[in-house]
């Protein structure tokens, strides 16, 4: 049996509906509010701010820490255990990964760039969700930034190669599945993430990175949007 | 001027092209790779002759050399007094630089600033370390007594003083309250506690709308109306 239409309806190309909004979050310097299908992220951005713990401060160039964190009721069973846990800080890990290529961070010495991400609501998607809504926080705190960056998972559920994958998707089971969340940077159109859960072949790979720089694209404009609507709104 | 892709006081993010070929400048807020230029800030567009810049709508204070700012007094030292700007790297000020008043060896410091004190003081360098120096012997720097002491977001706050001080002049004529405002983002108010509420609220009208053009006119007429006074000689500078 293979995976020809999709369960909800949705072109292979087609990503869930999106919405942005930026300055979400009064009392932090930079804020972004994301939301693809169900899944929702909120990132608030502190800084350049002091660094403590001492010890980690760098005089060289400031640093830059995410924080990854899905609400206790954020996903569809059992409640999760709120607080770090090992795939919190994996998600964390890449994410700084996936921002810190954007920043340049040489002109605040001994500082710390905080980004918190929070996710009150997930149905697969989480990390890349959390990511585009950091990206606008951190052009919203008016940080010096080389570009944007976007991201979507892409993969294959059995024969087909789709782009944003929801739950269903991913634990299909009928067949192979692979998820692979992507981060592009928009300008560049370089990978700053890629990552992947399940099996699938080159050829399938390549076709759907490609799929996913397109989609990228599409969340890119929505970016944009919401970030030139925040202060074309107040200006109105 | 090459291609140029935006308009003037468009609203850009980081990334954006705004300009394609090679006979333009890039400005701050902007960088070049190979034959485009691109924005670096989600900011405002500025066209000048063929120099391009992003002027930043957001983000926390970094210091610049003279700037005026108003900073508390959080920690003395054998040398000076050690001084917080509401933004990300502590300053200092030492005692030459403090006060033109003779300071004996081993005098009780706190007698001229104490903790928690605020101070209108000036910057007068920042290193690549960031380590800023402040001074305050020049006029108008002086201790803050009285008063409060209220935070704007330091991008809006050439906005705020207006084109060679014309909005704040006008906001201080009509409510009578005295004002000082930091470019770090420190405001201070002193005056009687109506005017001191008019005028809150007409500096949080300006951070509001600093976007609109007309804006002078617009704040001149909520001064009037609050205050019940009529503003005179105030010139019609807009940008």
């Amino acid at each position: 049996m293979s995976y020809k239409q999709r369960h909800d309806g949705r072109k292979p190309d087609e990503l869930r509906k999106i919405e942005a909004k930026v300055g979400v979050i009064k009392n932090a310097d930079g804020s972004a509010f994301f939301k693809i299908g169900n899944t929702e992220a909120y990132a608030a951005v502190y800084g350049p701010r002091d660094l403590f713990p001492k010890f980690l401060q760098s005089p060289a160039r400031g640093i830059l820490r995410c924080n990854y964190n899905m609400m206790p009721f954020s996903g569809s069973g059992e409640r999760v255990r709120p607080g770090q846990n090992r795939r919190a800080k994996e998600i964390s890990m890449v994410t700084e990964k996936a921002l810190m290529p954007l920043l340049d961070l040489d002109e605040y010495p001994r500082s710390v760039v905080d980004v918190f991400i929070e996710l009150p609501q997930t149905e697969a998607g989480s990390r890349c969700a959390g990511i585009c809504a950091a990206a606008m926080a951190l052009a919203d705190a008016g940080l010096t930034m080389k570009d944007m960056v976007s991201a979507v998972s892409v993969g294959r559920v059995d024969d087909a190669i789709i782009v944003d994958l929801d739950y269903f998707e991913e634990a299909y089971e009928d067949g192979p599945v692979a998820d692979i969340p992507i981060a592009v940077m928009n300008r560049s159109k370089e990978l700053t993430l890629l990552q992947m859960d399940g099996q699938i072949p080159k050829e399938m790979l390549i076709k759907a990175i490609e799929m996913g720089k397109a989609a990228c694209d599409k969340i890119y404009a929505v970016q944009k949007k919401a970030l030139q609507e925040k202060y074309f709104d107040e200006g109105a | 001027m090459g291609e140029v892709l935006v308009k003037e006081k468009e609203i850009v993010i980081p990334g954006q092209v705004l300009v394609k070929g090679m006979d333009a400048f890039p400005g701050s807020g902007s960088y070049r790779d190979k034959e485009e230029i691109y924005s670096s800030r989600l900011g405002i567009v500025y066209l000048d002759g063929r120099a391009i810049k992003v002027v930043p709508v957001s983000g926390v204070y970094m210091p610049k050399i003279g700037d005026m700012v108003i900073g508390r007094v959080f920690d003395i030292t054998m040398n000076g007094w050690r001084i917080e700007l509401n933004c990300t790297y502590p300053s200092m000020m030492s005692l030459k630089d403090a006060t033109s008043d003779y300071i004996q060896k081993g005098a009780d410091l706190t007698q001229y600033y104490n903790i928690g004190d605020y101070v209108v003081c000036k910057i007068t360098n920042v290193t690549s370390q960031k380590l800023v120096d402040v001074s305050m012997r020049e006029p108008g720097l002086k201790k803050l007594s009285g008063g409060r002491i209220f935070k704007v977001s330091p991008s809006k706050v050439p906005r705020i003083i207006g084109k060679k001080g014309s909005m704040i002049s006008m906001i201080k004529l009509s409510t009578g309250c005295r004002i000082v405002v930091g470019q770090n983002g420190l405001a201070w108010i002193s005056g009687d506690l109506e005017n001191e509420f008019i005028a809150l609220q007409a500096i949080k009208k300006i951070e509001d709308q600093s976007h609109c053009s007309g804006l002078t006119n617009s704040i001149k007429e909520f001064l009037e109306e609050k205050t019940g006074k009529k503003i005179e000689g105030v010139e019609q500078n807009e940008l």
